[in-house]
């Protein structure tokens, strides 16, 4: 503004609205306009910080997710998991419930499945030990989610604390167990179980051992998105999510299907431990999910609880912690240089969404004067 | 420009999305003048006033305060130009005094000084004929009271122009003309007055001059000494419209619902109603009136099993199997499992009706998409309604997948009564069907209702216009406090009858309490 327009009173320079929905190929070049934008500002802050060239740097990212068939399998398997745990909070989030616990879920179902492998090998005929494992870890998430869902459904308890709280508490018991399970003495860890015997492991196909993960998760997405979009429990969930005063009008028992939707967030979670330790770590640790329970909620919610665009979203994340995890290696880096550039391009993605709903105007009237 | 004008609007247009609210709108607003603004639901009233008192910024156009160019681009700057608006729903702070109220989020360079404060407030009061008593707590107010509160607010805070939106929506026809008598000495003291309305004899009354608008743009301002009911609604219309409501005398008559006595105590522990017993006939309206908040939509929640009840019971006469049924304590499943057709328009549609981010296919089956054994629901017959629904009630909607929250008011309510009567019901009860709705719409609701009403269905339905409830129904039973007043016949009660019931028993229900 210069000093001649004084005589003009304030006026709001910026004025943002909510816009009609747009046209979907429209949102979506306003996505890669984000994401291309995204990638502009990352390469100019790589080369401040290190120096090295953008362009070898994206490159790098690349193929530290489809550079050789170990890096895809691998980013195939991270994939497969953050999917897992995203379908598994979607419908609690699609039912407003918040469900901050899957976390904890998904490790309550990884401590369920390591305590029958360690516990059941020898005891157990082999055939029957996967599945008494899977019935475990699905069983030890349900009782994970439905204990803050009942506590919502009865007494209307706080369920982003309740089910916060929950994780902790699967952490320290998986604490107290490797205290016993430890392998070899005083290492504070569990090592690899049945390494020999290979008791408990899910079986490779075609010499992938992945590929069981896979095919599982990509099942799963299908399910889901037909129970969520044709079913009646599925209907109920949208009704009580949008509005519970609906719910009650239209006779639907709120407090049944919170518990209800809970109980399947949970045992999708304990799937998820299942696959985490019987297909992919054979072993636990406190970190086991990995923080996926959390990242899987950003899954959902931009995929808006699709669970086929959640392959794409799923995708993106993991391709960017995979691709960070090349360029840290490759270029001898700081593993936070690449946590940086994901931020910077998970920001810009996050960010094109406010663009896609909201229509920003300035008023140019003060500067033509 | 005239001196006399205490602002002036040129050409003020302002757009959401595709929605044109308001489009080069020019209005002029005098001091010592009471203007109505007059005009449907959905003309842009609000909008327009919203950019007078700084809520949004116009897109293009230009606001004069006397004579100067003025940029309102916050509540703040209104405040400073000295306009003041009184909304339809108060924002006041419920555990506060009436004076605490009235200063709260004062900038006093001198200091806060109560007692000079409650000073000033007796003297506005006095000046204008308010009765208030600045200690009271807003929670102990009435409705009434509370919109004093607002009102002397806004004069407190040295306000030359005020604007009302809906003043009377809440208040009886007494209070109603208590208010008046306070708006015209206002304007006698020099004070420039816009009240927004939809209430034609109400601007007839009241106001020197009347604007119009009709979908967002200036229809014209006539003087109401020249002004008619006819003239007006032609105005606001566009078209010439008979104001008359149809009514048949009731048919084959039988008691189809009977409630016994029903109490309620809600959760915060108050008695919301209070021994509340009538009967409603096949082939009639019954008309429930009251003050708002008065027990209605409880007594209509407890009928539908939302409400527990805590005395009474609420008797169904079956008119297929002849059973006579209790609905006390059942939940709405269970009452729907009774083969008990009961269809209830709720007060909040959106809220509680419909589902508004669900398009009108899904909308379509909340009541019936249990139906069958099937894990899986099926949408080709709430598909079937839908498309019938939209051919037969005119709703105006690119197609049936259009998420239901993108309609406009009348459209929403025809979808949602449209389902409701779908179910061949014999109890229908509607709770405010019209609020809201354009003249047309709501007339397309009145004939819905009657129809129904020929057709021997039990009707209940809850108004909130007098006039209307005299016209459309058979009886009318008026709520005050919890508790019903009288029961009277529709077509010889007066207004002014219904309006001393309506407060007839406040006190009474307050020593219960």
């Amino acid at each position: 503004m210069t000093t001649n327009n004084n005589i003009h009173i304030h006026e709001p320079i910026i004025q943002v609205s909510k816009r009609d929905d747009m046209i979907w190929y429209k949102s979506w070049i306003v996505r890669a306009i984000a994401i291309i934008l995204a990638m502009i500002v990352c390469g100019i802050v790589t080369v401040l910080l290190t120096g090295l060239d953008p362009i070898s740097v994206y490159v790098s990212m690349f193929e530290g997710n489809f550079g050789t068939e170990r890096r895809l399998w691998a980013m195939l398997k991270e994939l497969a998991l953050l999917l897992c745990v995203s379908l598994a909070v979607t419908p609690a989030f699609k039912m407003k419930f918040w469900n901050i616990g899957a976390e904890g879920q998904t490790l309550a179902g990884a401590l369920a499945c390591s305590a029958c492998m360690i516990l059941l090998s020898n005891i157990v005929p082999s055939y029957l030990l996967i599945p008494i494992m899977l019935v475990a870890s699905v069983a030890a998430g349900l009782i994970w989610a439905i204990v803050p869902a009942y506590f919502k459904a009865k007494f209307n308890t706080n369920e982003t604390l309740f089910t916060l709280m929950m994780n902790y508490i699967a952490m320290q018991l998986v604490s107290f167990c490797i205290v016993f399970w430890e392998n070899p003495k005083n290492s504070n860890t569990v090592g690899v179980i049945n390494p020999d015997s290979m008791l408990g492991w899910l079986p490779s196909i075609g010499g992938q051992k992945y590929a069981m993960c896979v095919i599982v998760v990509a099942l799963l997405t299908v399910i889901m998105y037909i129970y969520l979009r044709y079913s009646k429990q599925g209907y109920e969930i949208s009704v009580v999510g949008e509005s519970q005063n609906t719910a009650r009008y239209v006779g639907i028992n709120v407090k049944k299907v919170i518990i209800r939707t809970m109980a399947i967030s949970g045992a999708l979670c304990g799937l998820a431990g299942f696959l985490i330790v019987s297909g992919v770590d054979h072993s636990i640790t406190t970190a086991s999910a990995g923080g996926m329970g959390f990242t899987a909620i950003m899954v959902s919610w931009l995929a808006k609880f699709n669970p086929v665009v959640m392959v794409l979203t799923s995708f993106l994340i993991v391709f960017l912690e995979c691709g960070a995890g090349q360029i840290a290696t490759a270029f001898d880096l700081n593993q936070s240089v690449a946590d940086i550039l994901t931020g910077i391009i998970l920001f810009a993605i996050i960010g094109s969404e406010f663009f896609i709903n909201y229509k920003i105007k300035f008023h140019k009237k003060n500067k033509e004067a | 420009m005239a001196s006399n004008a205490a602002i002036e609007l040129v050409n003020i247009t302002k757009t959401f999305g595709s929605t044109v609210a308001n489009k080069d709108v020019c209005l002029t607003v005098n001091k010592g003048e009471i203007l109505s603004i007059l005009g449907e639901n959905g003309s842009g009233k609000t909008t327009l006033m919203n950019m007078i008192s700084g809520i949004y910024y116009p897109d293009s156009g230009q606001i004069f305060i006397d004579g100067k160019e003025a940029v309102i681009s916050g509540p703040k700057d209104a405040f400073a130009y000295k306009i003041g608006m009184i909304h339809q729903h108060f924002k006041l702070v419920d555990v506060f005094s009436a004076a605490e109220n009235i200063v709260l989020g004062l900038e006093d360079e001198k200091g806060f000084d109560m007692k000079n404060y409650v000073g000033r407030i007796k003297e506005i009061s006095d000046q204008y004929g308010f009765d208030i008593d600045p200690n009271k707590k807003i929670y102990e107010m009435s409705v009434s009271e509370k919109q004093t509160v607002e009102i002397i607010k806004v004069l407190f805070r040295g306000a030359d122009i005020l604007i009302l939106d809906e003043p009377t929506a809440v208040l009886t026809p007494q209070e109603t003309q208590k208010l008046f008598a306070i708006l015209r000495r206002m304007r006698d003291a020099g004070k420039a007055i816009i009240i927004i309305t939809h209430k034609l004899h109400e601007v007839l009354s009241l106001s020197d001059r009347v604007s119009v608008l009709r979908k967002g743009e200036y229809v014209g301002t006539v003087k109401t000494s020249e002004a008619n009911e006819a003239i007006l609604t032609e105005m606001m219309v566009g078209k010439k419209i008979a104001l008359n409501i149809h009514r048949d005398e009731p048919s084959n008559e039988e008691v189809r619902l009977s409630v016994e006595g029903i109490s309620c105590i809600n959760r915060e522990g108050v008695s919301v109603l209070n021994d509340i017993s009538f009967s409603v006939n096949s082939g009639e309206i019954l008309g429930i009136a009251g003050i708002a908040g008065s027990g209605q939509r409880e007594l209509l929640e407890s009928i539908a099993g939302l409400q527990k009840i805590n005395h009474g019971k609420i008797i169904y006469n079956n008119p297929k199997t002849g059973e006579v049924e209790n609905l006390r304590d059942k939940t709405p499943r269970q009452i729907r499992d009774m083969g008990v057709r009961l269809s209830f328009v709720p007060e909040d549609r959106l809220g509680m009706g419909l589902v508004g981010n669900m398009d009108i296919v899904d909308n379509m089956m909340l009541r019936s998409y249990r139906k069958g054994h099937s894990v899986f629901v099926r949408r080709k017959e709430p598909q079937n309604l839908a498309d019938e629904i939209i051919k037969r009630l005119g709703v105006v909607t690119p197609d049936s997948h259009t998420p239901v929250r993108r309609l406009s008011g009348g459209n929403v309510q025809k979808v949602l009564v449209g389902r409701e009567i779908s179910s061949s019901p014999t109890v229908l009860m509607a709770a405010y069907p019209v609020r809201g709705l354009d003249i047309n719409s709501s007339y397309t609701i009145y004939n819905l209702l009657n129809e129904q009403k020929s057709k021997g269905v039990a009707v209940i339905f809850v108004g909130e216009d007098l006039d209307v409830l005299l016209e459309l129904c058979d009886r009318i039973m008026v709520l005050s406090g919890g508790a019903v007043s009288d029961i009277v016949d529709a077509r010889t009660a007066t207004k002014e009858q219904i309006g001393l019931l309506m407060t007839k028993s406040r006190e009474v229900s307050h020593d219960n309490k």
